[in-house]
């Protein structure tokens, strides 16, 4: 835990200074006439946000907190899997819809956590992998016409558009 | 009497067949939400907020209201049955609805917590009801200043009252504001903080985005983490009579009920306090109040009633400041804001005005709400506890796919799911080490308010920073909002004080 936190403080601390180098590309002080100039609002706060890691490390090195008392792992072994797993499978889910669509993808997250990481019979994997695409489809494209991505399989949808939209 | 006729109608807004229609299915979805481990009220509504766009805003808030409130309903459902609190507002109901659902006495609790979410929600709208008018017509008095120094006072509370490590509190409210100035600049019209020149960034980072990721992905990767799949259901037996005799026994609890409303509703106007400490300020009071205080967490009812009851009555109550003030008082209804300013509606006092059938509608609906919810639930509770059965390895995937279509539908923007993405996983790890992710959502919410009122402010005064200190109004919520930055500083130096006497006396012992 105590490693972790540093890291965490570490890496927010960098994104803070990020933040303030993107920020000061526009005016951060005080414009005659204008007013705060765009970049101030978040140039200062981003500011604050750097003070603030450096008081999170330093409450750490200090013991103040209850996670940098902890000798519990940030991420155990099981947690790691687990996260690792399903972010995972999330992640190649939608980098998937980029190139299948969605209406491929879901089947493919669905069989591989349902019935692969959840172990459920094919009965059930197979139900949801078939039934939610379709409510999908009803719901966002017929009900509130709202176009998913569809990717190479969007040819398969020119008769159901016809027929529906 | 002027209060009755905007109030009737408001019921007959309320009870078009439209939105009755979603009043019900609203509750119904959400006692479903609640009742699942590790999705409360916050989460229904933000995965569900992008499906409302396509109904009117009236129908769309009073649907998401009927959810905000049928998951604190639902949220006892998975205390009393799982011993896992359904949501953290129903953190306090697992004290003694569990052992009262391993005595076998379940339905008991069951119905006193529907019984006592029903008297809570009533109570607070009633409350609601009187009290919304008046404060807007005062609201209508602010100017800028007033308004970034309620929103000062609206933060404030979060680092006073959040209960959570002050430095990451303080952390998460600073990433929400400045990742709510992504995008155009409002003044000047420069592009600000676009990330690695990506297009996607130029109309901004949605409130919806942050909130799905963090409420959706981040929620769903830390219950698979914090539960790992064992979960046991408690033994059922659930016949009419007993319900009928467990109502018939609650006339005892009707003064608890009373009171944990009436605490719940105040500690709920607060932003930051909301639900979960007002339901466990609740249990605390009913204890100390009551004759045998040594029975509670045993199974005594009054240690379900009270949070549940408080637990309603606050969720009403973090409405007050956003329709009359246009702060939340909660994160879920901080997401419910973000939605009314999609849905074009402006949250603040003109709404009293501007929006009338809005406001009127919307409050009607909570009486209705309240009414079906406790039938729905009464009804449902056998279907609650099979659905709860449902293994998580099929609710996950399903809640991922919600988050990733919802995600995608308002702006049709597949930059925004990587976000969303990317958000939920930085929650979950953020969450790990205790950082509350609540302030963030907050702030992205209120953060383009609050830079225009601030920069209104500074143009208009030249820059005289010392003006939100010499306005009456706001020089009261500044010198409130810094009583409330102090407080937990002062707080932990007591301790510590204490602490060092302590050691102290006990060497002098030795």
């Amino acid at each position: 835990m105590r490693r972790a936190e540093y890291v965490v403080a570490g890496v927010l601390a960098i994104f803070s200074l990020y933040l303030m180098v993107k920020s000061a590309e526009l005016p951060i002080g005080w414009e005659p006439g204008k007013g705060p100039g765009g970049g101030a609002f978040p140039f200062w706060l981003s500011l604050g946000m750097l003070i603030c890691c450096a008081v999170i490390a330093w409450r750490n090195y200090r013991r103040v907190t209850p996670e940098s008392r902890s000798d519990q792992p940030f991420m155990d072994a099981v947690s790691l899997k687990l996260f690792v797993i399903a972010g995972g499978s999330l992640a190649v889910m939608v980098g998937l819809i980029h190139v299948i669509g969605v209406y491929l993808a879901i089947p493919l997250f669905f069989i591989f956590y349902i019935g692969f990481i959840g172990r459920h019979g094919w009965r059930t994997t197979m139900a949801l992998a078939l039934i939610t695409p379709v409510v999908t489809f009803f719901f966002f494209e017929i009900g509130l016409k709202i176009l998913l991505p569809k990717g190479v399989t969007e040819e398969w949808f020119y008769p159901l558009y016809a027929i529906f939209l | 009497m002027e209060l009755l006729g905007h109030l009737a109608d408001g019921f007959a807004t309320a009870f078009e067949p439209l939105n009755l229609a979603l009043v019900m299915i609203g509750c119904l979805v959400g006692l479903f939400v609640g009742a699942m481990p590790g999705l409360g009220s916050v989460n229904g509504v933000a995965i569900l907020l992008p499906v409302t766009f396509f109904v009117p805003p009236t129908g769309a808030v009073i649907f998401l209201a009927a959810i905000y409130y049928g998951a604190m309903y639902g949220g006892a459902i998975s205390s009393i049955m799982l011993g896992i609190p359904g949501a953290s507002t129903a953190v306090a109901t697992t004290f003694d609805g569990r052992p009262l659902a391993i005595k076998g006495e379940a339905d008991r609790a069951l119905v006193a917590a529907a019984v006592a979410s029903f008297a809570g929600g009533t109570i607070s709208v009633v409350l609601f009801t009187l009290f919304a008018p008046p404060l807007a017509d005062f609201a209508l008095k602010f100017g800028p200043p007033e308004e970034f120094a309620l929103m000062m006072l609206a933060f404030a509370t979060f680092i006073g009252l959040g209960g959570d490590d002050i430095p990451k509190t303080m952390f998460s409210i600073l990433v929400g504001l400045v990742l709510s100035t992504v995008g155009l600049d409002i003044i000047s019209g420069n592009p600000r903080l676009i990330f690695f020149d990506l297009p996607g960034f130029y109309k901004g980072i949605s409130f919806l985005v942050l909130a799905i990721g963090i409420y959706g992905i981040g929620e769903m990767l830390w219950t698979i983490d914090s539960s790992r799949g064992d979960v046991k259901i408690a033994q059922h037996n659930v016949t009419f009579q007993r319900i009928m005799d467990s109502l018939r026994a609650l006339k005892r609890s009707i003064r608890t009920m009373v009171l944990s409303s009436g605490l719940g509703y105040f500690v709920g106007i607060l932003p930051a306090a909301g639900a979960t400490p007002g339901s466990l300020m609740a249990y605390g009071m009913t204890k100390s109040m009551s004759k045998n205080p040594e029975n509670f967490g045993k199974g005594e009812v009054n240690g379900v009633v009270a949070p549940e009851a408080a637990n309603n009555a606050a969720s009403t109550g973090s409405m007050l400041p956003m329709l009359t003030l246009g702060i939340p008082g909660s994160p879920t209804t901080a997401i419910l804001l973000g939605g009314m300013i999609i849905w074009g509606l402006e949250p603040g006092p003109l709404l009293f005005i501007e929006a009338e059938e809005f406001v009127w509608g919307l409050i009607s609906s909570l009486y209705a709400a309240n009414l079906f919810t406790l039938l729905i639930n009464l009804a449902f509770i056998p279907v609650f506890i099979w659905v709860l059965k449902m293994p998580f390895t099929i609710l996950a995937p399903i809640i991922f796919v919600l988050c990733v279509v919802g995600g995608y539908a308002p702006s049709t923007n597949m930059h925004d799911v990587w976000l969303i993405l990317i958000f939920g996983a930085a929650g979950y790890l953020l969450r790990k080490l205790n950082y509350p992710m609540a302030p963030a959502v907050l702030a992205i919410v209120l953060g383009p308010l609050a830079e225009k009122s601030f920069r209104q402010t500074m143009i208009g005064e030249q820059g005289n920073v010392l003006v939100f200190f010499e306005r009456p109004l706001s020089a009261i919520f500044m010198v409130l909002a810094v009583a409330l930055f102090v407080y937990p500083l002062y707080l932990g130096r007591k301790r510590k004080k204490q602490r060092a006497a302590e050691a102290a006396a006990t060497e002098d012992g030795a």
